[in-house]
Formats: C-alpha cells, structure tokens, sequence
C-alpha cells in the first residue's frame, strides 16, 4: 500500500515540486529526508512497497529501481550520496551541508563512501550470514566502526561547525543500527566500546529534525526480524 | 610557491588512469610514482591508511584517494580550463550518477570475465547488460560529457584498453554489441591526447592479464 505525506515547514513556492521516493525502514532513505528537513524544504513523500515496485518508482529510476529518488521539478535524481549533494547545491541555505573546500569536501566524500560501501555493505553480511561467515563480519565491521570512531573523536560534528553531509550519511547510527543489532541479538555498537560516537550520537539526537526522523523502534525490529526469517527459510 | 604533485600509480589501472587524464586535461605537472601492488611503498601505506589502494593524489603533502574523488577535487581546484563536471546542478547529478554506475559495475564483473571461473558465462552477460546500458545512455551524442569529454567519458574510456582482455579470455565480442561505446572509444583516443597517453595499448594489458592468471593460479 503507498502513502503520501507532504512535509511542509514553509509554504512551497508555486514552482517548486520535490518529491522522495522511499522506504521506512532504509537508511538511505532517510538520508534523504533529514536533508531536506534539515534545509526546510517541503516534499511530498512517496512510500514504496519494495516487493511490488511502482511502475512511477520504475519510470524515475530504470537503471537501478531503488530508492531513495528525489523528484525536482519532474526531473529525478537517484543514489542517496548524488541526491545529498544536488540538495546541497540547489537550496544554498543554511545548514550547508560540505564545505567550500576542496580538500574538506573530498574528505567528506572519502567518508561518506566509506561509511556506503564498507560499513553499510559489511552490516548487510552480520545480517544475512551465520557461524564462522558472521563472526568474521562482525569483526570487520568493528574495525570499519573503530575508524569512524577515530574520525569523530574530539568533534562535535563529522565535518564542521553544525550538522553537515558525513553527519547525516552516518545517521544510521542514531537509531537504525542500534535496532538491527538488537534484533540480531549481538552487541558489537556500545558506549564503552564506541564513546566518542556515542557521543556524537547524544549531539544529534538535540537536533529537532534528526529527533523527529527516528524509526518506530518496534515497528522497526518487527520487520528485521520478518525479514530475516524469511531469508533464513528461503535459504534452506 | 608552486603546486607538488603526486601520483601514486599503478599502470594497468583503469583508476588510475582517469586521473592521468584529468591531470592531463588540466595541463597540471606531476611526478607519477608506481607501485608495486603485491609490495606496496611506505608512502603509500601513510597516503592511504584505510584502503592501501592506489590512485592517490597528493597535492602539496595532502593525500586524496578513491578516482571519482579525486576527479571531483582536480575539477574543483584546476577550474581554468577543460571542466570535467557541468556547472548546473541537475545535469552534474546525472553525470555522477552514471560515473558512479560504472564504477559499480564495469570493474567488479570485469574481473569475473577476465578470471574465467566457473561465473565467468554469468558475468559475460552482465558486462554486456552494462556496456548496452551506457551505450544507450551515449545515443548519438560525441561524447558522454556532450561536444566534450566529460566525468562520464574519463570514469569509462579506460576500461576499453581491457576490453580486449575481457573478450579473449571470455571468447566474445563487445563491438558486436555496443558499437557506438567502441567507436566512442575510438573517438577519445584520437581527439584527446590526455586519453591517448593514459591508455597503455591493449596488448600490454593483455599480457599484464596473463601474467596475473598464472600468479594467482588461474592457468
């Protein structure tokens, strides 16, 4: 079943028309909506059922059928990290989100890459594997985690002075990690193992919209764990 | 004071070789550093902690790694000539998007095609879902960054020196199926000197290819 929400703090200008295809419980996607929460930016929300894509979500992202896409004006932009940075440089208001530094912002993409394609593709294999094949995940992604953790020590923010393009692409650490390992039933992400992301995380969750973008918890770890069962008996 | 700077390289790279090309486009002088990637350098070890991976830029003592980035950051502090991304927004969110497509894809089955293990027939067929996607994505235009090359045409072009690789170790033909990405190739190396001078001959990937099989016990 799809929904529309339309998000406004602001009246929307009379050519303005932002739209995000996305999913509850993705992280991704909710990158994509803190950004513009962040910047004030009114969008109707489209909610996709993953298992039964709609032929709209098809139309604006026919390479790859994923979510998040961001719809502007009628044009689409898919790929969470792409859409951050078209957010950032479309509505140049405050917060800004990567510095007007070369060097800063290929810093920040570094860590944005790293947290996508290690920390978020390691997390993928503790979920879906067992035994030996998610012991050794779960060592890799402590270690993935110990840089992050090293990134951020002794910062308020990733990157800057107020919340910024590292900040919401690590949000998944605010809530959605902390579910998914309940849900597992391990502990590898925890205050005395982590203090400085922790930290991090308590600076966060004082920011009104990243507050207001926390995932159900229960509605959360319902549909892991559907998931997974479903996963472990279609892998038998 | 004058810019240093550093490329730590390694030459079949295709990664590599995109920055080659930015550089190349930018008319900015480097030393070019190769590494030997089964006995990588302290410098590179220091340059790039995490990953250990070669291309990495340093510019005045600063390292940047990861190509895409590094083309962002060349395009970003070398603005006096040949712009690799488009100034509008939009148009730049396309351009990333397909740069961040093939590097998604290309390198990784690729890989799986010139190994020759038992996925090799799946991943014949995956590159050339791949390449018939950005051939479309071409159409009829000269390049993929319009009447110049652009983020999309450096991210790509050095994959086609491998093409050769893929196609002998895989027994096909990628001409046969993308037409208009092999004369694009083509059109690249004889229109732009930058990509010309980056690209080794595809023999002498080739040969590089064979080498690495037997190291790794693939012949």
């Amino acid at each position: 079943m799809k929904w529309r929400t339309i998000f406004s703090s602001k009246t929307m200008g009379d050519d303005e028309e932002v739209k995000v295809f996305g999913m509850w419980a993705s992280p991704y996607s909710r990158r994509v909506e803190l950004a513009l929460k962040l910047k004030g930016i009114p969008y109707e929300y489209i909610e996709e059922d993953l298992s039964n894509k709609s032929a709209l979500l098809i139309k604006h992202n026919p390479v790859h059928q994923k979510i998040p896409v961001l719809v502007h004006n009628g044009k689409s932009i898919p790929e969470s990290l792409v859409i951050l940075e078209y957010i950032d440089e479309t509505w140049r208001n405050n917060p800004i989100l990567l510095s007007q530094d070369p060097y800063d912002r290929a810093m920040a993409r570094f860590w944005a890459k790293f947290i996508d394609e290690k920390i978020l593709s390691t997390t993928r294999k503790v979920s879906f594997t067992t035994g030996k094949e998610q012991e050794h995940a779960i060592e890799e992604v402590t270690e993935q985690l110990k840089l992050l953790e090293n990134e951020v020590k002794g910062k308020a923010y990733f990157g800057g002075e107020g919340i910024g393009y590292v900040d919401i692409v690590a949000n998944f650490l605010v809530f959605w990690f902390g579910n998914l390992q309940e849900a597992l039933g391990i502990n590898i992400f925890s205050q005395h193992k982590f203090p400085f992301i922790f930290e991090w995380i308590q600076k966060q969750l004082k920011i009104d919209m990243v507050d207001e973008s926390r995932i159900p918890k229960d509605k959360h770890l319902t549909y892991i764990r559907t998931r997974l069962a479903a996963f472990k008996s279609a892998s038998k | 004071m004058e810019d240093e700077v550093v490329l730590l390289d390694f030459w079949p790279s295709s990664f590599a070789m995109r920055v080659k090309i930015a550089l190349g486009e930018k008319g900015i002088k480097y030393k070019c550093k190769q590494e030997d990637l089964f006995n990588k350098s302290p410098l590179l070890l220091e340059m790039n902690p995490i990953h250990k991976k070669i291309p990495v830029l340093i510019h005045n003592g600063k390292p940047i790694s990861e190509s895409l980035i590094i083309l962002q950051y060349i395009d970003q502090v070398w603005n006096h000539k040949s712009p690799l991304l488009p100034s509008d927004p939009y148009q730049r969110s396309q351009a990333l998007f397909w740069a961040d497509y093939i590097d998604k894809k290309i390198y990784g089955i690729g890989r799986r095609v010139w190994m020759g293990k038992e996925d090799q027939e799946e991943a014949k067929e995956e590159l050339m879902q791949c390449l018939k996607t950005l051939d479309r994505e071409l159409g009829d235009k000269l390049y993929f960054g319009g009447q110049n090359i652009g983020v999309v045409d450096v991210a790509l072009v050095p994959f086609t020196t491998w093409f050769y690789s893929y196609e002998t170790c895989g027994n096909f033909s990628i001409e046969e199926g993308c037409p208009k990405l092999v004369a694009w190739a083509k059109r690249c190396k004889e229109n732009y000197q930058s990509v010309s001078e980056a690209l080794p001959h595809p023999l002498q990937i080739n040969e590089y290819v064979m080498e690495l099989k037997k190291r790794l016990g693939l012949v």
